[in-house]
């Protein structure tokens, strides 16, 4: 059924008139053409799809568009501002952390999250707190650097 | 040792015989005009045997070059070639090798890669070739346009050549130094062509530069900012998502199938032979009316299983094919006191990419242009280009980035799918798979069994060794041990397992067969080792002459911190080494065993690989680690179950792969080859990590492992045998 759904996107107010039982995976890609978030699995196991709502990292694959209503969503494409990379894209370069890319965007909002819970995380805890997001070519060991270097620990 | 490859090998300079020349081409594309522009052969014989194959597909496909390097009015310098950047880095380390060989700051070479309009005919991406087979190709031609340069120079300067020296995209007077000349200025109004022919005055490997130093990825910006465009996020007017019905089995026959059941506004529904489609403007609507399709399928008997298909493979297995064969067997067994024979298994793995297959297909007029993921644009094509009936010159492949390979992005049926349907529905298409869709369509890494009987005298000295490898070819099955009596058989081969054979498609899968046979191998040399009483890595060494193999022994036994002891120690080290696209490996461990659970955790691995010249060693090491990461799946718990065609691993929640949690320390050693060729980085690390996790379990728990991957399910039943 269609309703009509207010939310913040990336910094700017957002009114979308959509059925609100679509993933929100599909609306930010299909919809607002906003590709950063990907397909990986569509049942919540790889974190692929990963973005922020009110700074909490969820699975845009089984996120119905309607509960973002009222809440702030960020994207990969909003994370930098006013031109300047957020310190985790800064260090995910700088660590070379990522190959083909892909699960980069997730890896990246996921990190973003835990470090807002957790502002300065033990190694074990990055470990935890990033163990569902899954990256085939393997840059795991780079990714928690770059997430402790971001972190300053 | 023969290479992995997607297709047969066979007379070289095909090429040759077909009508197109460089000029045609280059006109066809629009670049004539301004600039240098030096056209050269990436030759590997394989790439040519292709062409000739295909035919007539390839009609377009230039007679004598498959790259080439302008440098434009601008002073810049532009590489076009076929290859694909997948992660694997050579965006940027062939970047590095042109800019050093040219002398042009790294910054001012760009890379044209993997458009079929663009770029010549080339075979593709995959084995870990770019960088040994066509690296010192690419260096090569970077080193002629750098002496067209210097011969322009001379002129314009009006100083011998001998006098000239480059440095960062200017010429200059070694006597004179203000007498100067950019390369902008050299190149402006010029219209230069060259082909790369000799071989030209290359850069001292003391005077580099840029090759030999660590580059971060060149695309890394466009990746953690979201910009990067995969297939699957090209959008177009107009364009339709297509959801494809897939059959509940390989080998099942379709019977009957109804559409009348679609309800969701917009959807349109397609039916052309084999292909049952539904499109949407939206992904998930699409979906939703692909689950109102209903189908009946006739489902196929082979009663063939992932635990049965062993015994299968070993008797529908063709004669064998030697490998090798020194002394003589008999004598070799005479010779030794301990037989040992053992067998081998490993099952069938898939690729999983975090992209899925993914294509998106236009069709403009006669013209069709395609954005495919994948490692084979120019078979893309010829695929599309044949199931469209058009010819190839008219079928474009863009090539975006591709998000994770492997080997498992060649054969592009979403392509071919994207572009019927555009043909069919007058509309841009893109077909991306799910990942049930990805799994089941894809072509895994072939299960393989490998028996061994090896024999070893009273001095700890291997006699014997008869070797018989079923499916999963003979890539690393040569033996670098020293054996006076051995014999090594492939059975099956691997690409060209005969039909029937294999209940699904199988395929390249980061170095498949090496990594079968370095388990097989270096499993069975701890066994010997472990009853001569031996440490493993001396028991290797009293083995081996290969001076290269021993270096990188002994490089990650330092680096490890290795103290010799006998096996089982207690302890859960373990080592394994082989030879992957002539690179030399070696790999040790430190594991932890939960003998109540059987799950294995992988504390820290130390790493010593030896391939030649290393071009970005970051980037070397970003691959080892993946290569050590991923191969912890493989190893551990990666396998494809199935019966009767069913594929019952249809996403992670059984397909595990590796995660953020069983991820070791990871500490490796690049040796210093700087001044021999380089060879493939991107799968060496890889091949031994079911072998040295194996050899690792039985140090620790004293119970030998036979089969891949080392479940928790297996480690128990073994630890229960072994008490039996
Ligand atoms: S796509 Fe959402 S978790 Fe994998
Ligand atoms: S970088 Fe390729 S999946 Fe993570």
């Amino acid at each position: 059924m269609s309703e009509t759904i207010k939310f913040n996107l990336n910094g700017r107010p957002t009114r979308l008139t959509v059925d609100g039982e679509r993933m929100l995976l599909w609306v930010l890609r299909t919809d607002l053409g906003l590709t950063g978030a990907k397909y990986g699995c569509g049942e919540e196991h790889c974190g692929t799809c990963t973005v922020l709502v009110d700074k909490e990292p969820v699975r845009s694959c089984q996120f119905s568009v309607k509960d973002i209503n009222g809440k702030e969503v960020i994207t990969i494409e909003g994370l930098a501002k006013d031109g300047n990379l957020h310190p985790l894209q800064k260090e995910f370069m700088e660590r070379d952390a990522l190959q083909c890319g892909f699960c980069t965007p997730g890896m990246i909002l996921n990190a973003y999250g835990l470090l807002h819970q957790n502002p300065k995380p033990t190694r074990s805890e990055i470990i935890s707190g990033m163990d569902n997001n899954l990256c085939r070519c393997g840059t795991y060991n780079r990714v928690v650097e770059a997430i402790q270097a971001a972190a300053g620990t | 040792m023969t290479k992995d490859r997607y297709v047969d090998s066979g007379q070289k300079n095909a090429l040759s015989s077909l009508p197109m020349n460089r000029r045609e081409f280059l006109k066809g594309m629009g670049i004539l005009g301004g600039g240098i522009v030096v056209y050269f052969s990436l030759g590997d014989p394989s790439s040519l045997a292709i062409t000739k194959r295909r035919g007539p597909l390839f009609a377009r496909t230039p007679t004598d070059f498959n790259a080439f390097l302008r440098i434009g009015e601008d002073g810049r310098a532009t590489l076009f070639t076929g290859k694909i950047e997948m992660g694997q880095g050579i965006i940027t380390s062939v970047a590095q090798i042109m800019a050093e060989e040219l002398d042009l700051p790294y910054d001012s070479v760009d890379m044209v890669m993997g458009d079929t309009d663009l770029c010549p005919w080339d075979m593709g991406t995959w084995g870990s070739l770019t960088i040994r087979s066509a690296g010192p190709v690419f260096r090569e031609a970077a080193a002629e346009a750098r002496a067209v340069l210097i011969e322009l120079a001379a002129e314009s300067l009006k100083v011998p050549k001998e006098r000239l020296k480059t440095r960062d995209g200017v010429i200059f007077d070694s006597a004179r130094k203000e007498n100067r000349v950019t390369y902008a200025q050299l190149a402006k109004g010029k219209s230069i062509e060259r082909q790369l022919k000799g071989s030209p005055v290359l850069k001292k490997v003391s005077e580099y530069k840029i090759v030999g130093k660590s580059f971060p990825q060149r695309d890394a910006l466009e990746k953690v900012t979201g910009k990067a465009e995969y297939a699957g996020d090209i959008r177009l007017p107009g364009m339709l998502y297509a959801r494809i019905l897939m059959p509940p089995a390989h080998g099942a026959t379709l019977k009957e199938v109804d559409t009348s059941g679609v309800n969701i506004k917009g959807a349109q529904v397609v039916k052309d032979g084999d292909l049952i489609a539904v499109l949407h403007r939206y992904p998930d609507e699409a979906d939703k009316a692909l689950e109102m399709v209903k189908a009946r399928f006739e489902l196929p008997k082979t009663g063939l299983d992932d635990k049965n298909v062993f015994d299968h493979l070993v008797l529908v297995a063709p004669k064998g094919r030697k490998v090798s064969k020194e002394g003589d067997l008999k004598k070799g067994e005479g010779l030794s006191s301990h037989l040992f024979e053992e067998t081998y298994l490993s099952g069938y793995v898939t690729h999983a990419t975090m992209e899925t297959h993914t294509a998106v297909a236009r069709l403009e007029g006669d013209r069709v242009t395609v954005w495919a993921a994948t490692q084979m644009p120019f078979g893309c094509q010829a695929n599309v280009a044949s199931a469209l009936g058009m010819k190839p010159k008219n079928v474009r492949v863009i090539t975006p980035p591709v998000g994770g390979g492997f080997g498992g992005k060649g054969n592009n049926p979403e392509a071919v799918e994207a572009a019927r349907l555009a043909k069919l529905t007058g509309k841009p298409v893109q077909v991306a798979r799910n990942r049930a869709e990805d799994i089941f369509y894809d072509s895994f890494r072939p299960a393989a069994v490998v028996k061994i009987r090896s024999g070893l005298n009273d001095a700890g000295k291997i006699m014997l060794w008869d070797y018989d490898v079923f499916f999963a070819g003979e890539d690393g099955s040569l033996l670098f041990y020293e054996v006076p009596h051995h014999q090594v058989l492939s059975r099956g081969g691997w690409m060209r397992a005969l039909p029937g054979s294999h209940p699904f498609s199988i395929g390249p899968w980061r170095a498949p067969a090496t990594s079968n046979n370095t388990f097989a191998r270096e499993s069975h040399i701890d066994i010997m080792a472990s009853k001569a009483g031996k440490d493993p890595v001396e028991f290797r060494l009293q083995n081996l002459s290969d001076k290269k193999m021993r270096r990188v022994l002994k490089a990650a036994a330092e680096k490890f911190g290795w103290t010799p002891s006998k096996t089982p120690s207690a302890r859960g080290c373990g080592v394994a080494c082989s030879i992957r696209s002539g690179s030399y490996v070696a790999i040790m461990a430190e594991i932890d065993v939960d003998k109540e659970t059987g799950k294995v955790q992988v504390k820290r691995v130390a790493h010593a690989q030896d391939m030649g010249q290393v071009v970005n060693p970051d980037g070397a090491k970003k691959q080892i680690e993946g290569c050590i990461n991923m191969g912890l799946g493989y190893a551990l718990t990666e396998e494809i179950h199935f019966k009767d065609g069913e594929i019952f691993d249809l996403n992670f929640e059984t397909y595990e792969i590796p995660r953020f949690s069983w991820m070791p320390e990871i500490e490796t050693v690049l040796i210093d080859a700087q001044d021999s060729p380089p060879h493939g980085g991107g799968e060496p690390a890889i091949v031994c990590m079911g072998a040295v996790i194996a050899n690792a379990i039985y140090d620790a728990i004293g119970v030998r492992l036979f089969q891949l991957p080392m479940t928790p399910e297996r480690i128990k039943e073994a630890i229960k045998n072994s008490k039996a």
